[in-house]
């Protein structure tokens, strides 16, 4: 991976080391449970972050609040701060609808709408643009290429997204979501439902996407965390351990905890 | 051609008003919907004893207690509707439950599995007939049938049993609480079986398998541990069935004769609460009978009220357990 | 030693005689089924004949003549019953499963609507009794048709809420994150993805009122000739096959038994076809 953080590099040298969200003393609590405790951390601009850690620890609630989806079920709260691009996300003042068509998400299971596969990616694209058929036409185009699905479905576009393998719609889903245009791409253990094959793919997708997003993904698996990442978080118990550079973070860690976790002492 | 990466500003304010408008509208609109159902439940409990007045203020606590119905004379007792309505659920419940429980029985731990859905389906199929044609059959088939081969045995060896001998005495006509009884039987079978069949399926592989793994028998199995698992949601089942059969109206109005005389025999004609409305509703001619009517409709929308909140009640406690297990 | 193989003897005679009785009490539910559809069936085809559909019901002492005017009174009043029915049902459904899930207001409405699904239907028709036609001073297809429209309503709900809960809740957060707003989340891929749940609900609401009678009795009441007036009386097929039924006239039973064949045909139909869809849709849901 450190091969491809090379290569981006001199596509946006001034954006290297600049920062697309912060997160200050995030915490967050599920119906008075206490489920991230003082979370700080600096998600860096076009890169890919992995969060890790074992299951129940928050890393999922962690990635939920950078779009702020966890709000569509009562009773759960964030407080503290979450900065995207200077601005608090958490503030309510802060439109739902811009931060959604900046941060995309991609979910553990692919969940392809019940319709057309163009009409799949056309949907989201519909609520926030009005465009000419021919633009729109380009725009599905776009989006199936970047997610490396064009070849693949681009005699099938009206068939029903429900048809294609499990491989295909996830890749269908990330192109539903880089469609919009994001700046941020939240994946939520992507390829937890896929086939070695079709999880190598979606890999390899990552390298090619981080070249125009900012990647945060989740994962339980450590070692996708290791190939795909720039930098990993590792969290235990709602708590952020340890964050920095994928190859400190699985080579010589600084706390006991993560070391314990990234040998399979537990977890 | 120039694609806009981003929204605009100004038209994003105006898209975000709108979309919270709209939201809201469409959260009110459901709202309305729901409140609807309520309306509908509440409103029926309102206008039937509100209907009811004149006959409640007229006569009392007598109206429950008083056998004599005199539509002349503007006399109405409702205690022969009210017996009628419990005697026929009653017998029908006694008739149903064993035989649904035999059914579930069959088609969870007996049938072969190739041959248990097409069975439950066809079970099923009972309850999609429409309750007309059960009372149709029950008037010109199952009537004089049950007055030919099975009255007249009724009559001689019930009816000589002492103390309840009485119940079973009477002509072999064919229709009557006995007959009304059956026909419901037949009509909440698939209920009750269906509701068994279904929490019967609730209860852990692990359970039962422990249970064989001790040398249980089949039987023993459903007794010991099926049963006692699903005990609330099998009595649930079973008041499920009790509600439908209060309230059936066509089937019963066709069997049971229409008779305002009280008799304690099951052979007898008589009537329920939902036959007297169908039967004499469009043709009562004073306000005071079809005050009386709708008060009775009220006394039913209340006894089916309670009957199916417990069956509901029942019920929702094994999925509560389903849920935490 | 004897003592133990006598007990495991008993055991084993129990077991078997319960499961004998099991079998038993199902061939007993089955054979009345098998029996009324076979007297429907015979009793109702020596009765069918074209004129049953294109002649109007004859008057006492009934020979000849046919159900036309009933079936079209049917059809109006089953039509009424869906279009006030169903879109009320479906959004009461919607909001059980999309905005009442942890709400104590939806835990009542969704109880009280089951209560309403097993409810005596001729008391809801005597509600419409007091609401429609008792105001309007006269019986009518509308106040039939709301009448039935209440039998609809709770079959509907609780079919969109069941069907709704089945969809899984990352699909609504896909579509959410991609900033569509809830409204449309809920109609366009929501229910969508719910579609064939719902018609089957549809579908299995209309077998019910089909053969209903009882709350039509004192609403759509009953009209020997043809209706096209929704606020006039109008001729509905159970509530002739009751009319007739219940007379002297063998006329006019030879006529019930062809109305009751062919109401319950449609019925088994009905839910013959919404069986399957379910069965389709299960399938798409694992």
């Amino acid at each position: 991976m450190t091969d491809a953080a090379v290569l981006s590099q001199p596509l946006a040298p001034a954006t290297v080391s600049a920062t697309k969200i912060v997160a200050r003393g995030l915490d967050f609590f599920y119906q008075g449970y206490h489920a991230l405790k003082n979370v700080n951390m600096d998600v860096p601009e076009r890169r890919v972050t992995a969060i890790i850690g074992p299951s129940g620890c928050g890393k999922s609630t962690l990635l939920r609040i950078f779009n702020r989806i966890y709000a569509i079920y009562p009773k759960l709260e964030a407080r503290g701060e979450v900065l995207l691009d200077g601005e608090n996300i958490l503030d309510a003042r802060y439109p739902l609808n811009r931060l959604r068509s900046k941060v995309g998400m991609v979910f553990q299971k692919p969940v392809p709408f019940p319709m057309s596969i163009f009409e799949n990616i056309a949907y989201g694209i519909r609520h926030h643009e009005r465009l000419s058929k021919s633009e729109m036409d380009m725009r599905v185009e776009l989006a199936l290429r970047q997610a490396a699905l064009w070849d693949e479905a681009k005699d099938k576009l009206k068939q029903s997204a429900l048809g294609l393998s499990g491989g295909q719609q996830q890749r269908l889903c990330i192109a539903r979501a880089i469609a919009l245009k994001p700046e941020v791409l939240l994946l939520d253990e992507p390829t937890s439902s896929l086939d070695p094959i079709a999880t190598g793919r979606i890999e390899q997708l990552i390298e090619e996407l981080k070249r125009d997003f900012t990647i945060v993904i989740v994962t339980h698996n450590m070692q996708q965390a290791a190939r795909v990442s720039d930098k990993t978080a590792f969290m235990y118990m709602g708590e952020l351990i340890e964050f920095g550079d994928t190859e400190k973070i699985f080579t010589k860690p600084d706390k006991k905890q993560t070391e314990d976790y990234i040998t399979g002492r537990f977890g | 051609m120039t694609l806009p990466a981003q929204p605009t500003k100004p038209g994003e304010h105006r898209r975000i008003a709108r979309d919270a408008r709209n939201d809201l509208l469409f959260r009110g609109a459901l709202l309305t919907c729901a409140l609807l159902v309520l309306a509908a439940l509440l409103g029926t409990a309102g206008s039937t004893l509100w209907g009811g007045r004149l006959a409640f203020e007229t006569f009392g606590w007598k109206f429950l207690i008083s056998d004599h119905w005199d539509a002349v004379n503007g006399q109405f007792g409702a205690l022969v509707p009210i017996w009628g309505t419990l005697m026929t659920s009653l017998l029908a419940m006694l008739l149903a439950v064993p035989i649904s429980f035999g059914i579930a029985l069959f088609l969870t731990e007996v049938a072969p599995i190739w041959l248990r859905t097409p069975i439950a389906a066809a079970v099923e199929l009972l309850a999609g007939i429409p309750s007309i044609i059960y009372g149709m059959w029950g008037l010109f088939v199952l009537a004089p049938f049950l007055a030919d081969h099975v009255d007249p045995w009724v009559n001689d060896k019930l009816g000589a049993l002492p103390g309840v001998g009485r119940l079973f005495r009477g002509p072999p006509l064919g229709i009557g609480m006995l007959t009304a009884g059956l026909v419901l039987a037949i009509m909440v079978i698939p209920f009750i079986s269906s509701v068994m069949r279904e929490v019967f399926h609730t209860v852990p592989t692990r359970l039962k398998e422990s249970a064989y793994a001790l040398g249980s028998t089949t039987w023993e199995v459903v007794w010991n541990i099926v049963l006692p698992y699903t005990r609330s949601a099998v009595i649930g089942g079973i008041f499920l069935g009790l509600g439908r059969a209060l309230g059936e109206t066509m089937a019963v109005t066709f069997v049971l004769g229409n008779a305002h005389q009280f008799s304690e025999s099951l052979l007898m004609p008589s009537s329920s609460i939902a036959s007297v409305i169908a039967n004499e509703f469009t043709e009562a001619s004073s306000d005071l009978h079809r005050s009386t009517l709708i008060a009775l409709g009220f006394l039913l929308f209340v006894v089916t009220f309670i009957v199916l909140a417990i069956a509901k009640l029942l019920l929702l406690r094994l999925a509560r357990k389903e849920g935490n297990a | 030693m004897s003592d133990n193989t006598w007990m495991y003897r008993r055991r084993r005679l129990g077991n078997a005689l319960a499961l004998v009785l099991g079998s038993l009490a199902t061939l007993f539910g089955l054979s009345w089924l098998a029996w009324i559809l076979w007297v429907t069936i015979s009793k109702g085809m020596s009765a069918l004949s074209p004129a049953l559909f294109t002649q109007l019901t004859p008057p006492p002492p009934g020979d000849g003549g046919g159900l036309a005017n009933a079936f079209f009174g049917s059809v109006m009043v089953s039509l009424i019953a869906l279009l006030i029915g169903t879109p009320i049902g479906i959004g009461a459904g919607l909001w059980l499963a999309e905005y009442a899930q942890r709400r104590a207001l939806g835990t009542v409405v969704r109880f009280l609507n089951d209560i309403l699904l097993s409810a005596p239907s001729i008391v809801l028709g005597l509600f419409v009794y007091s609401l429609v036609v008792k105001p309007l001073g006269h019986f009518s297809a509308l106040a039939g048709g709301l009448a039935l429209a209440l039998i609809v309503l709770p079959v509907v709900v609780r079919t969109t809420d069941e069907m709704l809960r089945l969809v899984p809740s990352t699909m609504r957060e896909a579509a959410l994150s991609l900033g569509v707003p809830q409204w449309k989340v809920i109609v366009q891929i929501l229910l969508r993805s719910a579609r064939a749940g719902v018609v089957t609900g549809i579908l299995l609401a209309l077998a019910r009122i089909t053969g209903e009678t009882a709350p039509l009795l004192f609403t759509a009441l009953n009209n020997q000739y043809w209706n096209h007036d929704l606020l006039k009386p109008i001729a509905t097929v159970p509530v002739v096959i009751f009319q007739f039924a219940m007379s002297p006239y063998d006329g006019w039973h030879a006529l019930a038994w062809a109305g009751a064949l062919v109401v319950t045909a449609f019925v088994l139909v009905l839910s013959l076809l919404s069986r399957l869809l379910l069965a389709r849709t299960k399938v798409t849901h694992d």
